[in-house]
């Protein structure tokens, strides 16, 4: 009796070690994993929305926060490359991370982001994808895996370089 | 007599004014020592960072609408999550952080003064079974008895 007692409280401390270790060793999305779609809410409005909204078409996932320098720098060539390419196949998603929700709003106006903005304000969804900061970028397939991923911003010659042959021909 | 109750009763609000007040005015300096920077991971009061400064200038909003401090707190929480608590809240699974140290405190309390029962009891037990004979034996004893009984104690 006495002994299974201990055996158990060792099986709990190794448990609990397991469990620190899994939760903090996440390394996060690689190109071709199945790219996390939990539900968030939606930055502006009600209710949620999700990746899985998009299945379907290609979607350029950028996580980003007001207070982030670079993202500024890329948020007018993301809206740039959403007019040109944004559509019935394609469509840049933002989720706003560990933001104020009133700071993040005033963002999209200011930049003029037409694109859906979604909100992670505990970095739960950052947490699932692995992100060490923002600005970070994936472009998830219509069946919902990572193609591509940069831990960083973009501008207008990269989306153009590195994005744009991954899209159907024309304006997707 | 009347007099008497009501300098007492004006005594009494006067006392309880300071606490209401500290209540109502919440300050920057004592909600960044409860508060932590998420994105930093850091006490709110330790950060720099430009996600840390929005978070102060929020709280400092807040502070200038007249909210309490529970009021800003939960604030925080609706934008950040649970996380932006230094101290987990005393609900929910949260409440494990307070109960889980207690409870091993206690257990382990007991465990000790257990062990510490079981290893008195047994070295009296073993202590009765073994206990060598001491004192002289034979002729010394009866030395002894000789020397004491001349001293008339």
């Amino acid at each position: 009796m006495r002994s299974s007692i201990a055996v158990l409280a060792v099986l709990a401390v190794v448990g609990l070690l397991v469990f620190g270790l899994v939760s903090k060793g996440s390394s996060g999305v690689a190109v071709g994993d199945p790219a996390p779609a939990g539900p968030l809410p939606q930055l502006e409005g009600g209710g949620d929305g999700s990746l899985a909204d998009y299945r379907g078409q290609w979607v350029l996932v950028n996580f980003w926060a007001s207070w982030c320098v670079p993202c500024k720098d890329e948020a007018p060539a993301l809206e740039k490359f959403q007019r040109q390419h944004g559509g019935p196949h394609f469509t840049v998603v933002g989720i706003d991370s560990r933001d104020l929700t009133s700071d993040g709003r005033e963002f999209v106006r200011r930049y003029g982001l037409s694109y859906p903005q979604l909100r992670d304000g505990d970095g739960g969804a950052a947490h699932d994808y692995g992100t060490t900061g923002v600005p970070e970028n994936y472009l998830v397939d219509p069946t919902g895996k990572v193609q591509w991923l940069l831990r960083g911003p973009v501008d207008e010659q990269y989306l153009h370089d590195e994005v744009a042959p991954f899209l159907p021909e024309g304006k997707s | 007599m009347r007099g008497s109750l009501v300098l007492l009763a004006l005594l009494a609000l006067a006392a309880l004014a300071p606490a209401a007040a500290a209540e109502q005015q919440a300050s920057l300096i004592e909600i960044e020592k409860q508060v932590m920077c998420p994105v930093c991971g850091t006490l709110l009061q330790l950060a720099e960072s430009p996600q840390a400064q929005r978070e102060k200038a929020f709280i400092r909003r807040l502070i200038a609408k007249g909210k309490t401090e529970a009021q800003i707190k939960d604030a925080l929480v609706a934008e950040y999550g649970d996380e932006v608590l230094a101290l987990p809240q005393g609900s929910g699974f949260s409440l494990s952080a307070y109960v889980v140290p207690i409870v091993a405190f206690v257990v382990a309390a007991v465990a000790l003064a257990i062990g510490v029962m079981r290893w008195r009891r047994a070295g009296s037990d073993k202590g009765e079974e073994d206990a060598p004979d001491v004192g002289p034996q034979g002729e010394d004893a009866d030395r002894l008895d000789a020397d004491l009984a001349r001293y008339d104690l």
